[in-house]
């Protein structure tokens, strides 16, 4: 590409979101706010990363950035680089890569000039010099369906660039390739953040893989979830290019572990631990028993004699933290861990788990269920209480709707059926979705 | 109903739908009540036409092979015409109907009422409409041949592209808004493309239906008046008035062909084009074939073509795009309920009026007995559709799956079967005339095959492509578990072709009531033979010209249609997507 954009020393924000909330929904209900009270501004010359679980709204925030959706409230400025027309605007990149499968590498990056009216020549060459830029040349005719995940999403990347937006806006675009095309795509798209070949002032990058943060940005938002709200601003201060195994990398990987999993201050009640919600309105993940299981066995090889750090677990098992403090949080909550810091521990009763056969686990992990969940002890209680032992799920399923949004609810009660028929405490049956007493057998 | 691919893509879209409507709402009886309400206007309006139109003078048909091609060739333009314009139909009001909240809740039970109603009854409505259009010329006849298999064909693609419309990628959704696309590009590049696979199917099905409706269209008799239109439909007809063997064999033999070179020269290779517009990006295992559309791309036609379309949607308009969208208040923009409200009650009051108008018209002219009892012709022709499809399933889903589990059977079999589903089954019914009266069979019984002469092949191809689907882990699991006989069927291949089943059997019960209009009465020559049932009953008031009954008659007709359809197949549709999907 024939740019070569002077990285401004103008400090002036390019983007700035005050008091910006956001409410699924009517409005009305309570627990379906998605975001609360975000403010971020992006100056020139960083890279600004999103970081948080799924649900903590960070996608919300880069969406209503990019002006695909109206936040209910608060406000978005994107600001203009006055007498400069190569830079205006934001263009994003999208974790399923969207491209059309019906238009060719060239058509599909071509298609945001085309909608900008630009003259075909122009157009035609542009295109060509984003495609140069981020490798895809001899690709230009190709359909999506025939290139490799990574080819596709440096489409995506061209698709993004040939527009020369003032921001480019990147939700996890890496987190839907294999580990090594991932890593190929993050040090070429640095290698030209860094050489200043593209033609963008900043990049708001969202992700839920702490190492992918660390590894790029310039300072990182740590968001907490339901609601969504900034929890923590990082600056990284490691010189680029950086190392996976320097020292301070891996203490930075560490710190931002321990605030992910830093238990909220007022405690009080059954608590979920970090999982969001109190009481009947813990939002339970749908963590399967087997993955407990191995994560309570892993932990109990470990050398450390019960106890790892969560980001060496993390690597160990090939796993981002989205994936793997559900499942620390889920034993945390049936009291199987605690999780301290960085670090996640076995309590004696994960110790008891990890050596019992199959029906001493499932007698343990029933009790633990009974004590610690309380949505498995309401459950649990009202089909003892009814002479038919029977219970439409829907009941529970609105219960849990009066404390959390729809999916949650759905996913809450995916995680409860699942435990309650490992523990044996009770059946559900899908096909007129209904809990039981009933043995099976 | 909505004609599915055996794609199961499609098929999950359908499924989607059908779950929210089981259970006819409100604004099914909203849109039966307009529906019907127009139908009685568009009547009393053209009774008072005075019009005494009679027997137009046209062109005679003469029985003569030579002629032939030139009949078919006017067939085959008037069908054209008809797909043409249920295509302009289905990108106008299926669009309208995705895009405005407030038309959809009309246009949506709007159009799943009028796919129910049979085509016979936009023949007798609209016919004294478009000939009082142009008045004791062809062209109002032609209007009317080309507006009645547009009737058989319009409203099923109309669905599938506000299916598409409706259940568009999300992703490519925002990349369009984010890009700032035009309305105009938004449809040319994301909406069009996404339901064009959907779409050429169920344009190919329209096809077959407006077929079976080509003899009506082109020789009918509404009251006094008498149509002929050139054509092989009224060749048929007229062949079978005359007795005339020979004739109706060089019909037959003139469709097939027609038939045929519509299928490898049209849709065969845009079925191939179409299948880059599938959304998944992997590549299809077995992608559609077509010697044409190869032919076309190796001559480079087709891009010679593209050109001079391409170079007339690059003047299409496209606003620029504004440079920033700076400073902008955030603020929520609430639908306005008033507006809600005052369109609500704007709905009842013309469905009030329309409720009025029918109950009026119907009720000074007809009897609470008789409407009763055209309800007992209606379960008449509801068990003999019910019968029929349950003998057809038992005899081509043993042979659908048997055929399935061979591939080298099915590659051959699975394209005659289609090519039956289009072959308009009625120009066989005189034969079935023939044989009853040599026999002397009981015609309540042995005109009922007729109904389903035509749709029991979407049964075959759909279990066909069904077996054929069947996972190869599974058929080793059965084989090394040794599922035997019964077990085998009840446990693996009945609940695996289920979904297919479904998709053919629905699709071949609304082709059947349907067909029942002209299969409960036939003829040969002078001798008619005629089934009790309520198709019987339309084609009996049809001729007649009797307005009220017509209208009577097609109303329970479609109330039985959309029962039947929320009653028994949008339920088993939805059970066998949520429970036997195999992937």
């Amino acid at each position: 590409m024939t740019l070569t954009l002077e990285r401004l020393a103008d400090d002036r924000p390019l983007v700035e979101v005050r008091g910006l909330k956001h409410v699924y929904g009517n409005g009305a209900g309570a627990g379906l706010v998605v975001l609360d009270d975000v403010n971020l501004t992006m100056r020139p010359n960083e890279i600004v990363g999103l970081l948080g679980r799924s649900g903590s709204g960070k996608s919300t925030l880069l969406r209503s950035i990019a002006g695909l959706i109206t936040p209910t409230g608060g406000t978005i400025r994107v600001s203009d680089m006055e007498g400069d027309d190569t830079a205006h605007g934001v263009a994003m990149v999208f974790q399923s890569f969207a491209l059309f499968p019906w238009l060719t590498v060239l058509k599909n990056v071509e298609l945001g000039l085309e909608a900008q009216g630009v003259p075909a020549e122009e157009r035609r060459k542009r295109t060509l010099a984003a495609i140069d830029l981020i490798g895809l040349d001899g690709f230009e005719n190709a359909y999506p369906k025939e290139l490799s995940g990574g080819m596709r999403q440096r489409v995506g990347l061209a698709r993004a660039l040939v527009v020369q937006p003032s921001i480019l806006l990147m939700d996890e675009p890496f987190s839907a390739l294999d580990v090594l095309t991932a890593e190929t795509l993050r040090t070429d798209l640095l290698d030209l953040w860094s050489e200043g070949r593209m033609p963008i002032r900043s990049i708001l990058l969202v992700t839920h893989n702490i190492e992918e943060a660390v590894l790029m940005c310039d300072r990182i938002l740590v968001f907490s979830s339901n609601p969504g709200r900034v929890m923590a601003e990082i600056k990284v201060e490691l010189p680029q290019p950086r190392k996976r195994l320097d020292p301070p990398f891996r203490a930075l990987v560490d710190e931002i572990y321990a605030r992910m999993t830093a238990r909220p201050t007022a405690t009080g009640g059954a608590v979920g631990g970090n999982l969001p919600g109190t009481g009947l309105g813990i939002a339970l993940p749908h963590v399967s028993t087997n993955t407990l299981s191995g994560m309570i066995e892993t932990l109990a090889s470990s050398p450390a004699n019960g106890r790892a750090e969560l980001a060496a677990l993390a690597r160990d098992l090939q796993m981002e933290a989205d994936e793997l403090l559900p499942i620390a949080e889920t034993l945390q909550l049936m009291r199987f861990a605690e999780i301290e810091g960085r670090m996640i521990r076995l309590t004696p009763a994960g110790r008891r788990y990890n050596e019992a056969d199959i029906d001493e686990r499932k007698q343990l992990f029933a009790r633990h269920l009974l004590s610690y969940v309380p949505l498995a002890t309401h459950i649990r209680r009202v089909l003892d209480d009814r002479a038919s032992h029977q219970a439409p799920a829907t009941r529970f399923r609105d219960e849990l709707e009066d404390f959390m949004s729809e999916p949650y609810a759905e996913e809450t009660m995916d995680a409860i059926v699942s435990w309650g028929r490992f523990a044996e405490i009770f059946a559900y049956h899908e096909d007129d979705d209904r809990f039981s007493l009933d043995d099976p057998a | 109903m909505v004609f599915l691919s055996s794609d199961r893509f499609n098929a999950g879209l359908l499924a989607r739908f059908a779950r929210r409507q089981f259970r006819p709402n409100r604004y099914d009886l909203i849109a039966l009540a307009l529906i019907g309400a127009a139908a009685v206007l568009v009547v009393h309006g053209a009774s008072q036409m005075t019009l005494p139109v009679g027997d137009l003078t046209l062109e005679p048909v003469v029985l003569d092979p030579w002629r032939l091609p030139g009949y078919a060739l006017r067939t085959t333009i008037r069908m054209f015409a008809a797909i043409s314009a249920s295509l302009l139909f289905t990108f106008v009001v299926a669009t309208f109907a995705a895009k405005s909240r407030k038309a959809g809740l009309v246009i949506v039970p709007a159009l799943d009422i009028l796919q129910s109603v049979p085509v016979f009854g936009f023949l007798t409505f609209t016919v004294t409409f478009f000939m009082g259009l142009f008045p004791r010329t062809e062209l109002g006849v032609e209007c009317e041949a080309i507006f009645t298999v547009f009737t058989a064909q319009a409203w099923n693609m109309a669905f599938s592209f506000y299916q598409s419309l409706r259940t568009l990628p999300k992703d490519l959704v925002e990349v369009s808004g984010q890009f700032h696309l035009s309305p105009w590009q938004r449809f040319i590049k994301l909406e069009l493309p996404f339901a064009t696979p959907a779409l050429v199917w169920n344009t190919m099905m329209s096809m077959s239906g407006g077929w079976f409706f080509i003899t009506i269209s082109e020789a009918f008799t509404v009251g006094k008046t008498t149509v002929t239109l050139p054509g092989i439909g009224s060749w048929l007809a007229l062949a079978i008035e005359r007795r005339d063997f020979a004739g109706v064999a060089w019909a037959v033999g003139a469709m097939a062909v027609v038939i045929v070179l519509y299928d490898q020269l049209i849709f065969r290779p845009i079925v191939a084009w179409a299948d880059k517009f599938r959304v998944e990006l992997t590549a299809s295992e077995n992608p559609p074939q077509s010697w044409f559309y190869d032919v076309l791309l190796r001559t480079h036609l087709l891009r010679a073509l593209a050109r001079p379309v391409g170079a007339v949607l690059a003047l299409a308009p496209r606003p620029r795009l504004p440079k920033i969208r700076t400073p902008k208040r955030m603020a929520r923009v609430a639908a306005n309920p008033w507006i809600d409200r005052v369109w609500i009650v704007l709905v009842v009051a013309v469905v009030g009026w329309a409720v009025w108008t029918i109950g009026r018209y119907v009720l000074t002219t007809l009897a609470l007995g008789e409407i009763l009892s055209v309800f007992g012709l209606g379960l008449i022709t509801l068990v003999r559709v019910v019968v029929l499809i349950a003998v057809a399933s038992l005899i081509w889903v043993p042979i659908g799956v048997w055929i399935g589990l061979r591939p080298a059977w099915a590659e051959r079999i699975a394209p005659l079967a289609q090519f039956l589903a289009a072959f308009p089954a009625n120009v066989l019914f005189p034969f079935a005339v023939i044989g009853i009266l040599t026999w002397k069979l009981n015609p309540d019984i042995w005109l009922s095959p007729l109904i389903v002469l035509g749709t029991q092949w979407y049964i075959l191809f759909n279990v066909i492509a069904g077996a054929s689907a069947l996972p190869n882990d599974l058929k080793e699991a059965a084989g090394i578990f040794r599922l035997r006989s019964w077990q085998r069927w009840r446990d693996f291949i009945l609940p695996g072709i289920f979904p297919y089943y479904v998709t053919g059997a629905l699709t071949a019960s609304g082709g059947s009531w349907n067909a029942s209009t002209v299969a409960e009465v036939v003829s040969w020559g002078h001798d008619k033979l005629q089934a009790k049932g309520l198709g019987a009953f339309i084609f009996k008031a049809t001729a007649a010209g009797d307005y009220p009954r017509v209208a009577l008659g097609i109303s329970v007709m479609s109330i039985f249609v959309i029962a039947l359809n929320r009653s028994v197949w949008r339920p088993m549709y939805a059970y066998a997507e949520d429970h036997l999907r195999l992937d």
